[in-house]
């Protein structure tokens, strides 16, 4: 992370308006996979009220400083930097700490990140829920931003909020990544479907991601999917996201054809064969 | 899906849920981003009611101005069936020089966009 960097930093907000929709887990899955393909990655945790980002990526016991102590300048950028053990390409910088709720301005923020651009390919900024003065601190930076909803009333009318939003500010491309789909209650049309959601939001479409167990289960170890990949259908999906915003060209998943584990698929087959249940 | 569900569905009576949720979302953001509240839209529809009633004759019972909403663009759209054109007198009387009735039993659509972003469609209008 120490080298000149020839182009500008990508500086992108992950938002969502809604809480419990996937920020911080895409933010901690893209990190990780950006990381992978060589990309000089640091994830901001601008949540400094509730931060989870360090515990997602498994860095929650290694926290001394924050961005709040580089402004002050009681210590250096590196040193507020948490490195990660297993992907040196990607670093951590919590925004504040949560004891001190009221000392990060728009201004703050923008100063930080310009920091931290200058040595970096990729900024990638864990938006708070909501529409407030969170959201407000966190985009003040962001040049551009990924969207990420559920494919549910609320998650959608949120994230319409947001993209309003944003588009004010200009920030753009706005891109949209869905969480949480299920390919066979879309099937049946019980689910908004891909397109619906697309339609609705008017935003090219980043990446599917659909519901797998593996996320929880990557979440309690602190170990994000894309670390080890184990091949889960996430843990693709948002390798793909990482490789697209790159710019490759990465066909999108259908969701109904995403490779299941061996239990499921042999369940599957079951079903099929016996038409049972 | 319970099987009273299933058996609503296979009946016609009832559509799947996505198609609802669809639907309930394309009218709450055409209201979320025009900031036009339903009491609003309301008093305007009925404002557009009466001026049109001036001109021409509507079926007021068939009459629908609504929002609706493409690529986060919201459009006022009115739907008003014309009856007939009022008598000329009448229109004088309305004093608006240059407007001339449309002919009879012609619906006029009029699509206003109205800025930024999008929605569907209200209940048919009821009469005032």
């Amino acid at each position: 992370m120490d080298a000149v960097t020839s182009a500008p930093a990508r500086i992108i907000l992950i938002c969502s308006g809604k809480g419990g929709v996937g920020k911080t887990t895409l933010t901690a899955n893209l990190g990780i996979a950006l990381a992978r393909l060589g990309e000089r990655t640091v994830v901001l945790d601008a949540d400094f009220g509730l931060r989870n980002l360090d515990l997602l990526l498994g860095l929650e016991n290694r926290i001394v400083y924050t961005a709040q102590e580089v402004l002050a300048e009681t210590c250096r950028l590196e040193q507020a930097l948490v490195k990660h053990k297993q992907e040196p390409n990607l670093a951590l910088l919590p925004a504040g700490n949560p004891r001190m709720l009221e000392w990060l301005t728009p201004e703050d923020m923008q100063r930080i990140v310009a920091m931290v651009a200058e040595r970096a390919d990729f900024v990638l900024i864990d938006c708070p829920a909501g529409i407030e003065d969170g959201f407000k601190n966190a985009a003040a930076a962001a040049r551009e931003a990924i969207v990420i909803t559920t494919p549910e009333v609320s998650a959608v009318r949120d994230a319409d909020r947001v993209i309003g939003l944003l588009n004010t500010r200009g920030v753009a491309p706005v891109q949209l990544v869905l969480n949480r789909v299920r390919p066979r209650m879309m099937a049946s049309q019980e689910m908004l479907g891909v397109e619906d959601v697309t339609d609705i939001l008017a935003l090219p479409l980043l990446g599917l991601v659909v519901e797998d167990e593996q996320v929880i289960v990557s979440t309690n170890r602190g170990e994000p999917l894309t670390l080890n990949g184990n091949g889960s259908p996430a843990a693709r999906a948002y390798q793909n996201i990482a490789r697209r915003l790159r710019g490759e060209d990465v066909p999108l998943e259908d969701p109904s054809k995403a490779r299941k584990g061996l239990r499921a698929r042999l369940m599957n087959k079951i079903r099929k064969t016996t038409g049972l249940f | 899906m319970t099987l009273f569900d299933f058996i609503q569905r296979l009946l016609g009576r009832q559509k799947p849920s996505g198609t609802m949720a669809k639907e309930r979302l394309q009218l709450v953001l055409a209201h979320d981003r025009s900031d036009l509240n339903p009491e609003l839209l309301e008093q305007m529809r009925r404002e557009i009611l009466e001026v049109v009633q001036r001109y021409v004759e509507i079926d007021i019972e068939e009459g629908d101005v609504s929002l609706e909403t493409e690529d986060r663009v919201t459009a006022l759209v009115a739907n008003l069936p014309i009856k007939r054109a009022r008598p000329l007198p009448a229109l004088v009387a309305a004093a608006v020089g240059k407007a001339q009735a449309p002919g009879p039993e012609t619906p006029q659509e009029l699509a206003v966009p109205l800025g930024s972003e999008p929605a569907e469609d209200q209940s048919p209008a009821d009469p005032d």
